[in-house]
């Protein structure tokens, strides 16, 4: 119960007038400038390793949830680095999106504190629920502009008691074609990087039988982050080496150059416009920040 | 029972819906729009034992057919409800308001499968199992799988979030949808999402999947595809006590092993599936688990192994792992053919949907057995034990007096001490007229505002199957009945 107060102790501190705004540990823009500063809860409140969930305050940083998890042979597919809250605001996924899913999909409930400064709950607390309009996905992504997430419930997944990153220079479309379910397939250009996980046994043959090397680990990644539709990946071949990292059967692309502008249509404008009238008509939450473009 | 549960419309009124037929034959082919007694009577109601009341029922083909119903419903401010097959069982698709009935189960094209990347773009009537198996040559298949999957369409899946025995290791529905071409509650046609991973703005697809028909009308899906496993065991438990059955479900997840499906059934159900269709199941068994591993034969040998030496410790009695794929077939199809065997026993069943946290799942079962008992009903479990998903069934003769009330009643309680447990209201069915007035069990007032701003904001006029999920005056402020059959 302690999470309660904190949550509710939260809410105060946001309140219900003034424009606010909500850093974490900085590592993914941090809070808006020249606006008061909260921070959300921190801590986890318990695991139920048997349920395959967890319960955290938003401030807690996915690095303290990992080692929590590590403990009972569990993760969750939540890049490990920054806070909770602030991965689920962003919305971004990490390199193993192919095998272990988005981000997105790792929220079963959460609680918010709305722009009248009320503590709301969405979602259900089982792996699998119904419980009206999906709100967690909502929120998700919303970069806190229609809602400051204080707590939530995740759904962890087994650490995979053996994974193994590998190279190979063969087609990545090829690979993503033979293997079973690979976590992970980059590619460069040039190079693929491959991540399996699994049964050492079924790890050794796949890579025996797409001819893969062992290697290291992952690439490093441009800072900048494309979404374009997988099948549309091919046509990055005639950029220069160097300049990106294709996720492979995903299709995000790290890149050095910024991603290039998209123009949304006017329904999607339109919707986002009365979604971010309704739950915050006075554009206190996060002010200034856009989460479309044109919009 | 009347037909009419239809509230603060006048679109009854003769005049008005001739009116409005016109309109709509003026819009679509003539044929598309049928407004005879008989149809309309049939469209009056889904799965469920709840009725409404349908202006008109529309025949849509495309996506402009379902856009110029929805302008003409904007015109006459005339309620619409999207409908899929009809196999919906909270009552999601029953027409509230004298609505128009848009069907698009002739919307029923697959229109591109790209196996490479794993997705494909699907009409909303397309029929969840007809997908699978016209993509079985490329190796990949839809995973969501409700055991209503012959008949139940993929709009319909989209709408409700509803799943199946598969969603255990591989997600809820939501988790499986890319994007969703819709026509919005004012007649406008965007898209929701989208083939890239991480489209601009607010995840407006995930809020869509599981909005039960309230958003908008699904035109066109984007499906993800899951590779075939190239190794699967099906194993078949059974054990002297359902207690030990639902413990073997949680020492086996907390082992870390994620099963591609753990379904249970009980000892009524069991002597009924085995009547029907002699698979050799365990009649004299308190409880049955049907449990399936895929992936790469090491994998699958050693999970296999693993969850045999588990069930020891449960005192499971035998332990039958199917030989060949005509016994996994023979198994699968005692799971999927429960509820046409239990027609055998009487002639109605009311099937619940609630889900609760696993290790719950012997208590909960205790209490519905008891609860059962006590309306002097019977019950018989079929589930997916994996995720907490119970399916309590109450079979019945409806001819018998005063039973449906002691059905609902039972029902009820069944959902409450679900709730109770640190459950939830629904798994998979949705929540549409059934449970609509129970939310309040689990959302504050607050917390269902916040999913009447999100409504407000795709439909302001409230003209997308009005009344279901939202209890008032949370909603649009629609002016609430309960209809004939419900049990809320």
């Amino acid at each position: 119960m302690i999470l309660d107060d904190a949550v509710a102790a939260f809410a105060t501190e946001v309140g219900a007038s003034d424009p606010i705004t909500i850093s974490g540990l900085g590592t993914r823009g941090g809070p808006v400038a020249g606006v008061r500063s909260v921070t959300a809860p921190t801590g986890i409140e318990w695991i139920q390793p048997a349920e395959m969930t967890i319960r955290c305050g938003a401030g807690t940083p996915v690095v303290d949830v990992d080692r929590a998890l590590a403990e009972h042979g569990q993760c969750v597919a939540i890049p490990e680095f920054g806070t909770i809250g602030g991965a689920l605001a962003v919305g971004h996924s990490g390199v193993r999106r192919l095998g272990w899913g988005p981000v997105r999909d790792t929220v079963l409930q959460m609680r918010y504190v709305s722009a009248r400064g009320d503590v709301v709950k969405v979602g259900g607390p089982t792996v699998k629920n119904v419980s009206g309009f999906d709100l967690c996905r909502l929120l998700v992504g919303s970069r806190g502009t229609l809602g400051l997430v204080a707590d939530v419930i995740l759904r962890t997944r087994p650490r995979p008691a053996h994974e193994r990153w590998f190279t190979s220079e063969r087609d990545p479309w090829e690979l993503l074609t033979e293997l079973y379910r690979p976590t992970s397939i980059l590619w460069n250009g040039t190079t693929a990087w491959v991540l399996l996980d699994g049964h050492p046994v079924d790890i050794e043959m796949q890579a025996a039988s797409a001819r893969l090397s062992p290697a290291a680990g992952p690439p490093d990644l441009p800072i900048h982050r494309w979404s374009v539709a997988p099948s549309s990946l091919p046509s990055f071949r005639s950029d220069e080496a160097g300049t990106f990292v294709a996720e492979i059967g995903v299709g995000i692309v790290h890149h050095i150059s910024p991603a290039p502008p998209r123009t949304p249509d006017r329904e999607t404008i339109e919707l986002h416009r009365r979604i971010k009238f309704e739950f915050d008509p006075d554009g206190r939450l996060n002010p200034g920040v856009a989460v479309l473009a044109g919009g | 029972m009347s037909v009419d549960a239809g509230v603060g419309q006048d679109v009854g009124a003769p005049t008005g819906n001739a009116t409005l037929v016109e309109r709509l034959r003026s819009r679509l082919r003539p044929d598309q729009v049928r407004d005879g007694a008989a149809e309309v009577h049939l469209y009056r109601r889904d799965a469920s034992n709840m009725e409404g009341h349908a202006a008109v029922v529309c025949f849509a083909e495309s996506t402009d057919d379902v856009r110029a119903i929805v302008q003409v419903a904007n015109e006459f401010g005339v309620p619409f409800v999207a409908r899929g097959s009809g196999t919906g069982l909270a009552g999601g698709a029953v027409p509230m308001g004298g609505a128009i009935v848009v069907s698009t189960s002739k919307m029923n094209r697959i229109i591109s499968v790209d196996a490479l990347n794993r997705l494909a773009w699907v009409e909303p009537g397309v029929l969840n199992l007809d997908l699978s198996k016209q993509i079985a040559h490329l190796g990949v298949h839809f995973a969501p799988d409700p055991s209503s999957q012959q008949t139940c369409s993929i709009g319909g899946n989209v709408a409700n979030n509803s799943g199946g025995p598969h969603c255990l290791a591989d997600g809820v529905t939501s988790a499986h949808i890319h994007a969703v071409e819709v026509v919005l509650p004012d007649g406008s046609v965007t898209v929701l999402g989208g083939e890239d991973p991480e489209p601009d703005g607010y995840d407006l697809r995930g809020v869509f999947v599981g909005s039960e028909g309230m958003f908008g009308v699904a035109t066109k899906v984007c499906v993800r595809l899951m590779q075939n496993s190239p190794d699967v065991a099906t194993m078949l438990l059974d054990f002297a006590s359902v207690a030990d059955g639902a413990q073997l479900v949680s020492d086996i997840i907390a082992d870390g092993i994620v099963p591609a499906a753990v379904e249970m059934m009980d000892q009524l159900c069991l002597r009924a599936v085995e009547e029907f269709i002699h698979a050799g199941l365990p009649v004299d068994q308190a409880a049955a688990l049907l449990i399936e591993v895929v992936g790469l034969p090491s994998g699958v040998v050693a999970q296999v192994e693993r969850i045999r030496e588990l069930a020891a410790l449960r005192n499971v009695g035998t332990f039958r792992v199917a030989a060949d794929d005509v016994e996994r077939a023979l198994l699968w199809k005692g799971r999927k053919s429960a509820f046409g065997a239990i027609a055998r026993i009487k002639p109605n069943y009311y099937l619940h949907d609630t889900v609760v946290p696993r290790h719950k799942l012997p208590e909960v079962l205790e209490q519905v057995y008891e609860i059962a008992a006590r309306h002097d009903l019977l019950v018989l479990n079929v589930f997916h034990a994996g995720d907490g998903n119970l399916h309590p069934l109450l079979v019945y003769d409806a001819r018998e007096p005063g039973v449906i009330d002691r059905v609902h009643a039972a029902g009820d309680e069944i959902v409450r001490v679900s709730v109770a447990a640190g459950g939830v209201l629904s798994g998979e069915h949705g929540i549409g007229l059934e449970k609509r007035d129970l939310m309040p069990l689990m959302f504050s007032e607050i917390d269902l505002a916040a999913q009447g701003d999100l409504r407000r904001a795709f439909d302001p006029r409230c003209l997308s199957n009005p009344d279901k999920v939202l209890p008032s005056p949370a909603g649009c402020g629609d002016i609430h009945s309960i209809p004939e059959g419900a049990w809320v």
